[in-house]
């Protein structure tokens, strides 16, 4: 399979661009990012109206100023800890380019953190084995002031998911 | 500078098509043997605009073509050549060609040479026919052999006070024609108004020119070329001024501000090229490229759809938004420093707040909304041509062509109304000899009709043919199984028989109807927009069918209901009544297939929560709650929901946008509290559930 490549990563290896801006949050205790080009709007958490029969990740849809946006909670989604809703945990909006065209979904997180300037340089490719998650969701992953981030290719998260995926690995 | 001119493409087409709708309806009207003046301008306009349009982008055999129609329709303009039957006929298929030839440039597809050229030779024997032409074209020529002692011309020019919102400027028509020669220019400020009423957007100059210079005439029409529509203009030659004015002044009743937008658009690229040849040629060769390697872009291309909206209409959005944001900022303002005192300020605000939003909405919703001509425009041509080949004679008449549709229920209504028209000429006009024996007029008559009528648009299509044979179609029904011999069926009920698959009643099949693909299709057509079709007939009166359609596919009115914390909306047009069950109503059938019975039916219950998996609902027992009785594919169905909310319009929000079809669901919409409510799509659900608890039970106590 072809892989889609994120397309301002393309941009980064290329050598056009050195420093890139990513959104840090919080899943299960981990620390994440995601490109802050991709990131529309992050807002509280308030609960969306669920659609039936839909898998558990997908929490429901909710109204972005009169555009139906779903939900996913990409704790459940990549299978880490216990997911549970108090005042921090935030709906990031995220704009993504699918095969469809774009699409608007919205990704909850435990909290958001920081925005990181990156150095394309120092990314480094993810170990597959290591995480629960999938590599194929990987971007990499870089350490800023001895915290491991890692940086998601969120254009992925709305490709089928594969059972195995979701079985959290040994350990 | 070089500019993409394939963006405008797009434009040009349906401009095109809708000139070519109109050329095709003023030859349908026209009589033959008299000159409508009106009429002929009219269409002569649309056949000019393609014309213009073809050339400025390329579009070389569309305006060669185009200009032989347009002469040909100069000379019946003129009175030069008698409008004749067989002329009409041949300007006909020539607008049928010339749509040919435009789709074929507009998808890049090749196109059929043989039939064009044979057209373009049916149209220049049309020209040579006639006798005058000799007269004319000698004319001319004397008048051309005179330019030896024609020193100059004189031109008048009076625009009219719109010529420059069409973007065109007069000033640069008297530069050009400076550019010519030496050219004396008288104006004429006599118009102009007091300063008071002065419009500073109109244009009130005449202006009376010499010009003097050995030109020929077609140098001096060329640039008036789009303006000629917009001024009276007379050139006549200097010196012979005994001739004759030849180019009549015309004055245009109605020119569309669209149209004129194009024409200007296209001008100034005209403009901007210049005399530029080798850069239209080289234009030309790019767009000829484009459009051979790269099929796939003119497919999405054509999908991609526009609408031209009113000026008006959008005047009036522009309008609204300046209210609301004009209220939106008072609020803004008083609740910078808010005192409870102002508590009335603040409702009041925002009542108008939502007063405007509510007008807002519904301004917004008028601009999807489309005449329903745009539909009826293609019968006058379908009954013409059919009447022809099936020997009938058929008078159509159309009322309510401006009642407005959603554009989406427009295009989607198209073919079945053309199945019925198609179904009335076919069967149900007879031939003039039967109806001359009948007693009834020779003359059959088709009324297409379109009202609203209490939320709702309906389009009556009915004839004074002969009616449905309601004892033969029973007998069809028998012999295909459709209804069983101990049926009993009252008229009505036998008439709707015909919306049932594989039911035609043509004894020959024709390749007019009578394929037996129709009238189901018809009907499914219709219901998929939301609709739904009645049928009546009186045997020898004639038949009518009367199609109901919501006013737009954005709005919806819906029943709220409740089941759990989950609050959803059914489609009230899905809903046939809502009843609280007594425990003697219900049957259980083999362990979990639920009927109850309601009045002589048995209907399967749908359990709301068991389907859509929702938790904390109520009715445990089909006593606790509601049964709401819908119909979905023919069948009804009880719902189980907890409670009954209220009814109310809802605007549809499309999940799939974002995600993907879910099943049961055909939408979202946003509810008064800003809630997000689910919109049940009722032939789902009863799939859903027939999924869930097992086809066979339910198609066992059906």
């Amino acid at each position: 399979m072809a892989p889609k490549a994120d397309r301002s990563m393309q941009e980064l290896i290329k050598g056009q661009k050195r420093v890139a801006q990513y959104l840090s949050f919080s899943l299960g205790g981990e620390e994440y990012g995601v490109d802050i080009l991709k990131v529309q709007e992050i807002r509280e958490w308030r609960g969306a109206r669920p659609l039936p029969n839909a898998p558990d990740f997908v929490k429901g849809v909710l109204d972005l100023r009169g555009t139906m946006v779903p939900v996913f909670d990409l704790r459940i989604r990549f299978g880490l800890a216990e997911a549970s809703y108090d005042p921090t945990t935030v709906v990031i909006v995220l704009a993504l380019e699918g095969d469809g065209g774009g699409q608007v979904v919205g990704a909850i997180v435990d909290a958001v953190s920081d925005v990181l300037d990156i150095d394309i340089s120092s990314i480094l490719s993810a170990p597959a084995m290591e995480r629960t998650i999938g590599a194929r969701y990987l971007q990499g992953m870089v350490t800023i002031n001895q915290r491991m981030v890692v940086l998601l290719d969120v254009d992925r998260l709305l490709e089928p998911v594969e059972l195995t995926e979701l079985i959290p690995s040994e350990g | 500078m070089t500019i993409d001119l394939s963006q405008f493409h797009q434009v040009f087409f349906e401009e095109s098509f809708e000139g070519l709708g109109l050329m095709e309806s003023g030859l349908l009207a026209m009589d033959p043997g008299t000159v409508d003046a009106e009429e002929i301008n009219a269409i002569f306009r649309a056949a000019h605009s393609i014309k213009g349009g073809s050339g400025t982008f390329g579009f070389d055999r569309v305006a060669s073509f185009t200009h032989l129609m347009e002469t040909l329709l100069d000379e019946m303009r003129d009175g030069r050549r008698p409008v004749t039957a067989e002329a009409l006929e041949v300007l006909l298929q020539s607008v049928d060609i010339l749509g040919e030839m435009l789709r074929a440039a507009q998808d890049g597809q090749a196109l059929d040479e043989e039939r064009v050229a044979k057209q373009q030779q049916a149209l220049e024997t049309a020209l040579q026919a006639n006798p005058q032409k000799q007269d004319a074209s000698d004319a001319a020529s004397a008048l051309t052999a005179d330019g030896a002692d024609i020193n100059g011309w004189h031109i008048v020019f009076r625009p009219l006070p719109n010529l420059m919102r069409t973007g065109n400027d007069p000033l640069r028509i008297i530069r050009e024609l400076a550019a010519l020669g030496e050219l004396e220019v008288r104006g004429d400020a006599s118009l102009l108004p007091g300063f008071d009423q002065f419009d500073p957007e109109e244009c009130y100059l005449s202006w009376d020119m010499r010009l003097h210079a050995d030109v020929e005439r077609g140098q001096i029409t060329e640039i008036f070329d789009w303006v000629e529509d917009e001024c009276d203009l007379a050139i006549m030659p200097l010196v012979a001024s005994e001739h004759e004015v030849v180019a009549v002044p015309e004055t245009v009743a109605e020119v569309s501000v669209d149209e004129g937008a194009l024409s200007s658009l296209a001008q100034e690229q005209e403009e901007r090229r210049s005399a530029s040849d080798d850069r239209r040629q080289e234009e030309r060769r790019k767009t000829a490229g484009r459009r051979s390697n790269d099929p796939a872009r003119s497919a999405t291309a054509a999908v991609s759809s526009s609408i031209r909206v009113g000026i008006d209409k959008i005047d009036n959005l522009i309008n609204m938004v300046g209210e609301l944001v004009i209220t939106q900022s008072m609020l803004s303002m008083l609740g910078e420093n808010f005192h409870p005192g102002q508590l009335d300020k603040l409702k009041d605000g925002l009542e108008q707040m939502a007063r405007h939003t509510r007008e807002l909405q519904e301004s917004v919703m008028q601009v999807r909304m489309l005449p329903i001509s745009f539909t009826f425009s293609r019968f006058p041509r379908l009954v013409h041509d059919l009447g022809r080949q099936l020997g009938k004679k058929i008078d159509l008449k159309l009322t309510g062509e401006s009642t407005e549709l959603d554009k989406t229920v427009i295009e989607k209504i198209g073919d079945p109304l053309v199945h019925l028209v198609r179904n009335s000429l076919d069967h149900g006009i007879e031939t003039p000899q039967e109806r001359l024996a009948a007693g009834k007029l020779e003359t059959g008559t088709i009324e297409l009709k379109a009202f609203h009528q209490g939320g709702s648009i309906v389009i009556e299509i009915r004839d004074d043919g002969r009616g449905l044979d309601a004892e033969r179609l029973h007998r069809k029904a028998l012999e295909r199984g459709i209804v069983g011999v101990d049926e009993k069926l009252s008229t009505q009920q036998i008439y709707e028989l015909i919306f049932q698959p594989g039911f035609s009643t043509a004894e020959q099949v024709s390749d007019v109807s009578g394929r037996g693909v129709g009238m189901d299709v018809v009907r499914r057509n219709i219901l998929e927009l939301g609709g739904s079709i009645e049928i009546d007939s009186e045997p020898g009166r004639g038949t009518g069918m009367l199609i109901r359609l919501p006013l737009t596919l954005a709005i919806l009115d819906g029943q709220t209901i409740a089941v759990g914390g989950e609050v959803y909306i059914i489609p009230l047009i899905s809903i046939i009544e809502s009843i609280q069950v007594s425990p003697e109503m219900v049957n259980l059938v083999a362990g979990r297939g639920e009927t109850f019975k309601l009045r002589d039916e048995y209907l399967p219950i749908i359990r709301m929560h068991e389907v859509f998996g929702i938790e904390g609902y109520r009715a445990h027992d089909l006593t606790d709650g509601l049964l709401v009785v819908v119909e979905g594919e023919g069948r009804r169905y009880g719902v189980l929901v907890d409670e009954l909310i209220g009814q109310q319009q809802v605007v549809i929000k499309s999940l799939e946008a974002n995600y993907e079809k879910v099943d049961g669901v055909s939408g979202a919409t946003i509810l008064g509290d800003g809630s997000v409510a689910l919109i049940l799509d009722i032939p789902g659900l009863i799939r859903l559930a027939a999924r869930d608890v097992g086809l066979q039970l339910i198609k066992k106590t059906a």
